[in-house]
């Protein structure tokens, strides 16, 4: 049995315990861990009382305050769209016209475009909006759908190829694969997309393989790409005399595209993107392009 | 006042008994609720179940670890919601078992990835990331492309997630090997039937670009481009639970 006795040093009760003739002392709790606990208790007690805490059968005590978490972000969120309301109004409502020609909301264009277009944009066009293999370059005059404000801000509402309704529908059809043509002319037609842009491409095509090339073109390509091979936006289909090309202008990769065709796809923004970021969007587009060389 | 415990250090089998007792209010507290207030688990009519083509997916998820760099959980948070979209509800992940949330966030929250982007697009980037994202630090996920999906115990998956809770059918059941096939099989005659099976909603696309051949990748981006789209709960506005 233990025996609890005085220890002389510190004056504190040995708790009565013996190791090897070592005695433990029975040393109080100091007094700050004391103030801290019952610091801590009477803390949750009010905060018990003011916030949601116990569970009580099929509900819950929802505290004073009554503070919901899901409330208060709606809250915030409101919060944050009436701080902007300022200038989202503005650009609500005026012609995309009358926005370019207002620095102060044209600098929270940049701001907030440059935010939404690295959200939500940049992963295929790139954060700096060049695109990449498949995806076009945004910063070119060269615009699919048409470079105009009002059509950029469609693109990106219904998209392309997507499940939108609306959507904006193309297709490169797999010429090669598909037969529409016979195999032994592709490469001729290839050599003459590829003049159209780079006159140096189709230098040495002796004349002759070249109207055959240019009739071969008019009788498969011209209906959506155009006479001229300029393009028609009504069809989203590219223009083939500039220099900017989507999935690359060597010679093996429009022999590929000639060959398999292309079928592009463009999400719609319409159920993901509000009306107004839609236009910050579109805005950014266009002043990122006008600021390009 | 520490007559009690002084009592109770004396007796070990006791000291255990209180020590469990003590602990176990935290966790009986936390836990026992979400099994009785009924607000735990939102209400809605329109989910719908994951096909077996997605069940698959998930699976590939699981398999290669997708949850320890990306979560799937946004939360109700100002700056999370206007990145991501309306924050997650708990019934959008009534039939994950196991659940994904996750809270390690080395790349994006993927909660409301499905229909953000392009099929075409989900396929380069699991191909090689930098491809389309050149500052990626994604692992690339090549071989999913080459590798052929295993759905002959699709069945016993979907068997298994019944056991759950999962509202599967004896019918989906029997015909979930066919499903997962027709869903990427846009043109094929059973790519009907999943649609009745599953709903309108249903994504049936050559997922992977490659319609004859069903690979790992068609799992994948099937599943990736639904997450999220299960049910419209979470866009429609929510009342405070509180209410």
């Amino acid at each position: 049995m233990a025996v609890e006795e005085r220890d002389k040093h510190s004056g504190y009760m040995t708790t009565g315990h013996v190791w090897n003739g070592i005695k433990e002392l029975n040393t109080p709790v100091p007094r700050p861990v004391w103030l801290f606990l019952i610091g801590t208790a009477l803390f949750s007690f009010v905060y018990w009382l003011l916030m949601p805490a116990w569970p009580v059968g099929v509900t819950y005590t929802k505290g004073l305050l009554g503070i919901d978490q899901r409330t208060t972000v709606a809250e915030n969120l409101k919060a944050a769209a009436l701080a902007r309301s300022e200038w989202t109004q503005r650009i609500e409502s005026g012609s995309f016209k009358e926005i370019q020609a207002d620095p102060h909301l044209m600098t929270a264009v940049r701001q907030t475009g440059h935010r939404l277009f690295v959200d939500n944009c940049a992963v295929c066009h790139g954060t700096d909006a060049k695109g990449g293999k498949g995806y076009p370059n945004l910063t070119t005059t060269s615009w699919l759908w048409g470079g105009e404000p009002e059509q950029i801000a469609e693109t990106i509402r219904v998209g392309i190829n997507s499940a939108h309704p609306d959507t904006r529908v193309s297709q490169m059809p797999a010429v090669g694969r598909d037969q529409m043509m016979p195999g032994k002319d592709i490469p001729k037609v290839v050599r003459y997309v590829l003049g159209l842009s780079d006159p140096a491409a189709a230098k040495d095509m002796p004349a002759g393989e070249r109207e055959a090339a240019r009739t071969l073109f008019e009788a498969n390509c011209a209906a959506c790409h155009g006479e001229d091979a300029k393009g028609k936006i009504e069809m989203g289909a590219p223009d083939l005399t500039d220099r900017f090309w989507i999935y690359g202008g060597d010679q093996q990769s429009v022999l590929a595209t000639i060959w398999d065709g292309r079928q592009g796809h463009m999400p719609t923004w319409e159920a993901r993107l509000s009306p107004v970021e839609r236009k910050i969007l579109t805005l950014y587009l266009v002043d990122l392009r006008a600021k390009t060389p | 006042m520490f007559g009690l415990h002084y009592r109770l250090e004396r007796k070990a089998i006791g000291l255990v008994i209180g020590i469990i007792v003590v602990a176990s209010i935290g966790g009986i507290v936390e836990i026992a609720p979400l099994f009785t207030i009924r607000q735990t688990v939102e209400e809605a009519q329109d989910m719908r179940v994951y096909t077996p083509l997605e069940l698959a997916g998930r699976d590939i998820y699981v398999r290669e670890g997708c949850y320890a760099c990306h979560s799937q959980m946004i939360r109700t948070l100002r700056d999370e919601v206007e990145r991501y979209g309306p924050y997650s509800l708990a019934v959008e992940s009534k039939y994950d078992h196991p659940m994904l949330w996750g809270s390690k966030r080395t790349g994006p929250d993927l909660a409301r990835l499905g229909g953000k982007y392009s099929d075409e697009w989900h396929v380069a980037h699991l191909i090689n990331p930098r491809d389309v994202v050149r500052q990626s630090i994604m692992p690339a996920y090549a071989w999913l492309m080459r590798t052929p999906l295993r759905t002959d115990d699709l069945g016993l998956h979907l068997k298994a997630m019944r056991r759950l809770g999962v509202p599967y059918t004896d019918d989906m059941i029997a015909n979930a090997t066919k499903d997962a096939e027709a869903q990427a099989a846009p043109d094929s005659p059973a790519a009907g039937d999943l649609v009745k099976r599953y709903g309108e909603a249903t994504q049936v696309r050559a997922f992977d670009g490659q319609p004859a051949q069903l690979t790992e990748m068609d799992a994948l981006v099937a599943y990736l481009q639904i997450l999220g789209r299960l049910t419209d709960a979470a866009h429609k506005p929510v009342a405070g639970s509180g209410g």
